[in-house]
């Protein structure tokens, strides 16, 4: 049914972490689609983390915020953390002046740190990385 | 016996056709008897600026514009005054002096119709079309150099704006941008652009934030400087602030700001040696397990 997954928006599982990315703008209805996925997904197989990419988008509105805000809250319920990855800084800058602060939620800058940060050490840092 | 405007004009116009090499010396030689520009514009190019204005003059005249409206809407003598007076702002001339310039034309004007009229009356009348002509240029030009002023005051501002809001690296994904100065809503949203964009060219994992050279904090720059460290957050950055003084301090605690969710250090080595630690270790063992 294309109600239940929204075009464009695959979820992958890689061990105990699903990985996701949102390719476009999400509207109220894909975005409250995506999330009832996801919730399932987490509950189903019993991940530890959920890494989120949205390097994609150019654009979040409140709606898409407080989605995402409420999906950590519910992840964190099922036992799994969420981290959203590679947020744009014009994104960045128009939520923190819309005043929407993603509290709760958990940042990484690209999607191997989300990854680093929910512990998947897959691929070695060369141990001695001099200053660029 | 009062004599119809459209002579008066008439007799203007011939005056300025027929005697504009007068006119345009007698206009020299007074701004230079006034001697208020010292070596800055040569004799000549005060003789083609009188040209110029004299030719536009003769044009707005002719044409079917009313007196008092001729300064302002006609294209060639308005443009003229605006030329004379940017020319004189760039060359560094006070605005009353090239005011005084455009008014003193009204002497040189008025001494070449007075020799060729006898009637009084006609001569008063001249007189105060004159007047009425070159006071509207004398305000136009003081009203172009004051907006040419302005606008090289705000390209100023700009610049600077542009200059005071450097971001360096400083360490392996550690940036830092030294603020100097006040902190208002426009310059927050330059630093937060210039610090968001570094953060993601060099995958920065921790930004400092140092205000050795913020003059003074209150509730509105610790608003914004709240905004600047949510934003870095937001690219899931960490973001210390450092070179807080102890009268700043004080001011923080007094007025009551909360600044308790944000890691805070005296001095940028401090923050850089903070900076460093985060980086070294595993993000999954850093602040956000702690976090948890």
């Amino acid at each position: 049914m294309t109600s239940r997954t929204p075009a464009g928006v695959p979820i992958l599982r890689l061990g105990n972490v699903l990985v996701t990315g949102v390719l476009d703008e999400l509207d109220d209805r894909a975005a409250q689609a995506f999330t009832e996925e996801l919730t399932e997904r987490i509950a189903a197989e019993s991940v530890h983390g959920v890494l989120i990419d949205i390097s994609r988008l150019e654009l979040i509105d409140s709606f898409v915020a407080r989605t995402l805000s409420e999906l950590t809250t519910t992840a964190r319920l099922l036992g799994a953390r969420v981290v959203v990855a590679g947020m744009r800084p014009a994104v960045a800058i128009t939520l923190v002046e819309l005043g929407l602060e993603l509290d709760g939620v958990e940042t990484a800058l690209n999607a191997e740190q989300g990854m680093a940060a929910l512990g998947w050490y897959h691929t070695p840092r060369p141990p001695a990385e001099g200053p660029r | 016996m009062s004599v119809s405007e459209a002579a008066v004009r008439e007799r203007l116009r011939t005056v300025l056709t027929e005697r504009d090499e007068e006119i345009a010396d007698r206009w020299v030689h007074l701004q230079l008897e006034q001697g208020a520009f010292g070596s800055s514009i040569s004799e000549m190019e005060l003789r083609g600026e009188a040209d110029a204005l004299i030719a536009a003059l003769r044009a707005g005249l002719e044409s079917s514009l009313p007196v008092d409206r001729v300064v302002m809407s006609h294209a060639d003598l308005r443009s003229a005054v605006t030329e004379f007076s940017m020319q004189r702002a760039r060359n560094g001339a006070a605005p009353t002096v090239t005011s005084l310039a455009v008014l003193s034309l009204k002497e040189a004007l008025l001494e070449a119709v007075q020799r060729g009229v006898q009637d009084t009356s006609e001569l008063l009348a001249a007189a105060l079309m004159i007047n009425r002509l070159l006071d509207a240029a004398g305000a136009l030009s003081f009203d172009i150099y004051v907006a040419g002023r302005e606008e090289i005051i705000s390209r100023q501002s700009r610049q600077l704006m542009e200059l005071s809001t450097p971001v360096v690296r400083l360490w392996r994904h550690v940036l830092a941008v030294p603020l100097i100065g006040t902190l208002d809503t426009a310059r927050t949203q330059v630093v937060m652009e210039n610090l968001l964009q570094a953060i993601q060219d060099h995958e920065a994992r921790v930004a400092i934030v140092d205000i050795t050279g913020v003059a003074a904090v209150d509730t509105s720059v610790a608003q914004h400087l709240m905004q600047t460290v949510n934003a870095v957050r937001l690219m899931g950055a960490d973001c210390v602030i450092s070179g807080i003084r102890p009268a700043i301090a004080q001011t923080i605690a007094q007025l009551g700001i909360d600044l308790s969710t944000i890691l805070t250090k005296a001095t940028l080595a401090d923050a850089l040696a903070a900076a460093v630690r985060i980086t070294d270790q595993p993000e999954v063992s850093g602040d956000e397990t702690a976090a948890r």
